[in-house]
C-alpha cells in the first residue's frame, strides 16, 4: 500500500533514468544516508562503532569494489586481500614520506597504486578463463603477501614490520575519537558507492556486463575485451585498494601483512556472494552479514547461558559459519539483494495480492 | 653439480607430495565439475581421524600391533571420509546441481570451514602424530658418481612411491573398472551419461570419496612428515598452481604439474631466492603457472576451452 508507484509518471528521459525511479526508494535511501550522518554518530556506543559500524562500512566499500569485478565483469578474483594491502601500505608510505601530505590524497593516491598491480595482474584474464583465472589471481594475493613481508622499502624498514599511522586529520578537523572515524569512512563509502552506481548504469557498465554475459558474443558486437576487462579491473582495484587504505588508517591504525592475507580474500568474496552477485546494494548486505555473524556467533553462548570454553566456540562459530555460508548459497544463490527485490515486488501488491 | 642434483631430486620428491593433493583437485572437478576448494580442509580432516583413531584404538580396546592398529585407523579414517562424501552430495552438491561454477565454489569454501571446525571440535585441536613406520633417515645416492653424494630423504621416497603407485592404482580403476568407465563418461557429459543410465547422485558419492581417500593418503604421508595439525589444510594452496599448471581435467597433468612445480620451486629457492631476499616459493609456483598459462590457457593437459556463441 506504502510501496506503490502509482501516479508516478516520468515525462523526461532524466526521470526516467535516475537511479531510483521509484520515489519511495528515493526517500528511502536518503532518509538512511541522512539517519546516518545526522543520528547515528550521536547516539552509537563506542563498541558499536568500533566492532560493527566502521568494519562494516571499510569492507562494504571493498565489496562495492570487487562486485564491479566478480559480480558486473564476470572475472573471479581470489586476490582482492593482496590489492587492498597495496592500497595501505602505498598510502602508508605517501603519508609518511612526503611531509604534509594530507590524509585523504594518501589514501586517494594508494587506491592509484592498487589500480596499476591490479590491471597488471589483470593482464593474464585477457587469457585465461573462469577457474583457472580464479587460482591465477591468487598469484596477486601471494606476491603483495610476500613483498610487504620481505621488502623493507615498504615498511619503512621499521623492524617489527608493522607499520602504524596516526594524527589523522582533514582539513583542520583531527579524526580521533571513533565517531568521527566512523564518518569520515562513511563520506568516503557514500562517494564511491554512488560512483560505483553509477559507473555501472553507464555505458562502460553495459560493456562489463555483456563481457560477463558472454565474452564471445561481446567482442563480435564491437565490444573491446582488453578495454573492458582491464577498466574493470582498474575500477574495481582502485575501490579496493581505497578500501584499503581506511582499513588500514582508520580501523587497524597499525598493522603487518596478515591483516590482507587470504582471508580477508575469501571474506570479502563471501559478502559478494551472499549479497548478491551484481549488486552495489547487495554488497551492503552481504558485508553486514559477514561483519555481524561472527559476532554474534561469538557472543551467543553467552547469552544463552552456555558455559564453553573459547577455543570450543571458535571452533563451533566455524563450523556454523561454514553451514549457514552453505544454507544461504542452496536457499538463494542470488543472495540478499534478490530477497530484497522479492519482498520489494511483495510490498507492491500487499495487502491485496490480486 | 651434485648440489643441483639433491636440488632437483628434492624437488622432484615435494612436487609428487603436491601432486597427490592435486589428484584430489582433478578427481572431482572432472567428474562434477566443483572446484573443491575444501580438498585442503578433507587432508587435515582425515588425517586427523587417522590419527586419534590410532590413539584411541589402542586406548580402549588394549591392541598392540601396531600394523593392526593403523589399519584398523586407516579402515576407521576411510569410513568416516565416506560418510562425510554422502553427506556432501546429499546436503550440498546435491540441491547446488546447475548452479554456476562460482556458487559452486563458495559452496566448497563454506564446506572447508565447517570441516576445520568439526574436525577439530570432534578430534582435538593440538599437534597429532602419525607413526605408520615411514623410515626417517636421509640415505646418500650415487655416492660413487659425485663426490659426497646426493642427500635424500627416505621418508620423500617412501612418498613419491606412495603417490607413484596411488596415481597407477587411480589409472586402473578409471580405465578398466565398471564404475571407473561411468566416471569417465560422466566426466565427459553429465547429459549423455545420465540418458543412458547412469545414476548421477552415486558417481558423485564415489568420486568424493576417492577424492576422501586420496586425501587420507596425502594427509597419512605429509601429517607424518609435518605433524597432523591446522596448517595441514594450508598444503591444498600449494597444490593449486599445480592444479592450473596442469590442467583441471587431467589425472596425468596434476602428475606433470606438480613434478615441475616441484622442481621449479626448489630450484628458484636455492638459485634466485637470496637475490630477492628468500621466502619467494610462496608465490613462485603461482608465478610459474601463471606464465604457462599464458601459453597454454587451459593448462597443459587440459581439455581445450571452446568457446561457442
Amino acid at each position: 500500500m506504502l510501496y506503490r508507484e502509482n501516479g508516478q509518471f516520468k515525462t523526461t528521459y532524466r526521470t526516467d533514468q535516475q537511479i531510483f525511479p521509484i520515489a519511495q526508494d528515493r526517500y528511502l535511501v536518503l532518509a538512511l544516508v541522512a539517519a546516518a550522518f545526522l543520528v547515528v554518530p550521536f547516539v552509537a556506543s563506542e563498541y558499536l562503532f568500533r566492532a560493527i559500524l566502521i568494519p562494516f562500512l571499510i569492507l562494504s566499500l571493498a565489496a562495492i569494489g570487487l562486485n564491479i569485478l566478480v559480480g558486473y565483469c564476470g572475472q573471479i578474483s581470489l586476490g582482492t586481500g593482496g590489492f587492498m594491502a597495496v592500497g595501505a601500505y602505498m598510502a602508508y608510505n605517501f603519508f609518511v614520506r612526503i611531509e604534509g601530505m594530507p590524509v585523504v590524497p594518501a589514501i586517494l593516491l594508494g587506491g592509484l597504486c592498487a589500480t596499476v598491480v591490479g590491471v597488471l595482474f589483470g593482464i593474464p584474464s585477457l587469457r585465461i578463463k573462469g577457474m583457472y583465472l580464479a587460482v591465477a589471481t591468487l598469484a596477486a594475493q601471494f606476491f603483495t603477501d610476500w613483498a610487504f613481508l620481505r621488502i623493507k622499502w615498504f615498511t619503512n624498514d621499521s623492524s617489527s614490520g608493522s607499520v602504524s599511522v596516526s594524527g589523522l586529520s582533514m582539513l583542520g578537523w583531527t579524526i580521533e575519537t571513533p565517531a568521527d572515524k566512523y564518518l569520515f569512512c562513511l563520506g568516503f563509502v557514500v562517494v564511491f558507492a554512488l560512483l560505483a552506481k553509477n559507473l555501472v548504469r553507464s555505458h562502460i557498465g553495459r560493456e562489463w556486463m555483456a563481457m560477463r554475459d558472454m565474452d564471445v558474443a561481446a567482442s563480435v558486437i564491437g565490444i573491446r575485451p582488453v578495454y573492458a576487462k582491464l577498466t574493470a579491473f582498474a575500477v574495481s582495484s582502485f575501490i579496493v585498494g581505497v578500501a584499503g587504505g581506511l582499513w588500514g588508517f582508520v580501523y587497524l591504525g597499525s598493522w603487518e601483512p596478515a591483516a590482507f592475507s587470504i582471508d580477508r580474500s575469501f571474506q570479502l568474496l563471501f559478502m559478494v556472494i551472499i549479497g548478491g552477485l551484481g549488486s552495489i546494494m547487495g554488497s551492503f548486505f552481504g558485508a553486514a552479514f559477514i561483519v555481524i555473524l561472527p559476532i554474534v556467533l561469538d557472543q551467543l553462548p553467552g547469552w544463552l547461558g552456555i558455559p564453553l570454553d573459547t577455543a570450543l566456540t571458535s571452533h563451533l562459530t566455524f563450523m556454523i559459519f561454514g553451514a549457514l555460508i552453505v544454507f544461504f548459497l542452496i536457499a538463494e544463490p542470488h543472495g540478499l539483494a534478490r530477497l530484497w527485490s522479492v519482498g520489494k515486488e511483495k510490498m507492491r501488491l500487499w495487502p491485496f495480492p490480486h | 653439480m651434485g648440489f643441483f642434483i639433491e636440488a632437483t631430486i628434492g624437488g622432484l620428491m615435494s612436487g609428487m607430495l603436491y601432486a597427490l593433493v592435486a589428484l584430489g583437485f582433478v578427481l572431482i572437478f572432472k567428474a562434477s565439475g566443483v572446484f573443491n576448494f575444501a580438498q585442503g580442509a578433507m587432508v587435515l580432516f582425515a588425517a586427523l581421524a587417522m590419527a586419534r583413531f590410532a590413539e584411541w584404538i589402542p586406548q580402549y580396546s588394549g591392541l598392540e600391533n601396531k600394523l593392526l592398529v593403523n589399519v584398523l585407523a586407516f579402515v576407521g579414517a576411510m569410513g568416516v571420509m565416506i560418510a562425510s562424501a554422502w553427506l556432501i552430495e546429499r546436503l550440498v552438491l546435491g540441491k547446488l546441481v546447475n548452479q554456476e561454477g562460482i556458487t559452486l565454489l563458495m559452496a566448497t569454501l563454506g564446506i572447508t570451514y565447517f570441516l576445520d571446525g568439526f574436525g577439530q571440535t570432534v578430534f582435538g585441536s593440538d599437534i597429532y602424530k602419525i607413526d605408520v613406520g615411514m623410515p626417517k633417515e636421509p640415505i646418500f645416492l650415487f655416492e660413487k658418481v659425485f663426490e659426497g653424494g646426493v642427500l635424500v630423504g627416505q621418508e620423500d621416497l617412501v612418498a613419491a612411491l606412495v603417490a607413484a603407485a596411488l596415481v597407477g592404482v587411480l589409472a586402473a580403476f578409471f580405465q578398466y573398472t565398471g564404475t571407473g568407465r561411468a566416471l569417465r563418461a560422466v566426466a565427459d557429459d553429465h547429459q549423455a551419461a545420465q540418458s543412458i543410465g547412469i545414476p548421477l547422485n552415486r558417481i558423485w558419492v564415489i568420486v568424493w570419496a576417492v577424492a576422501g581417500f586420496v586425501a587420507l593418503v596425502a594427509g597419512i604421508i605429509w601429517g607424518s612428515k609435518l605433524g597432523v595439525q591446522f596448517s595441514l589444510s594450508l598444503v591444498a594452496m600449494k597444490a593449486l598452481p599445480v592444479v592450473i599448471l596442469g590442467g583441471l581435467t587431467s589425472v596425468p597433468g596434476a602428475i606433470i604439474g606438480g613434478l615441475i612445480i616441484g622442481v621449479g620451486e626448489k630450484l628458484s629457492e636455492v638459485f634466485i631466492g637470496p637475490f630477492f631476499g628468500g621466502g619467494i616459493e610462496i608465490w613462485f609456483a603461482y608465478v610459474l603457472a601463471l606464465i604457462f598459462l599464458l601459453v597454454r590457457p587451459q593448462g597443459l593437459f587440459g581439455e581445450k576451452i571452446i568457446d561457442r556463441v
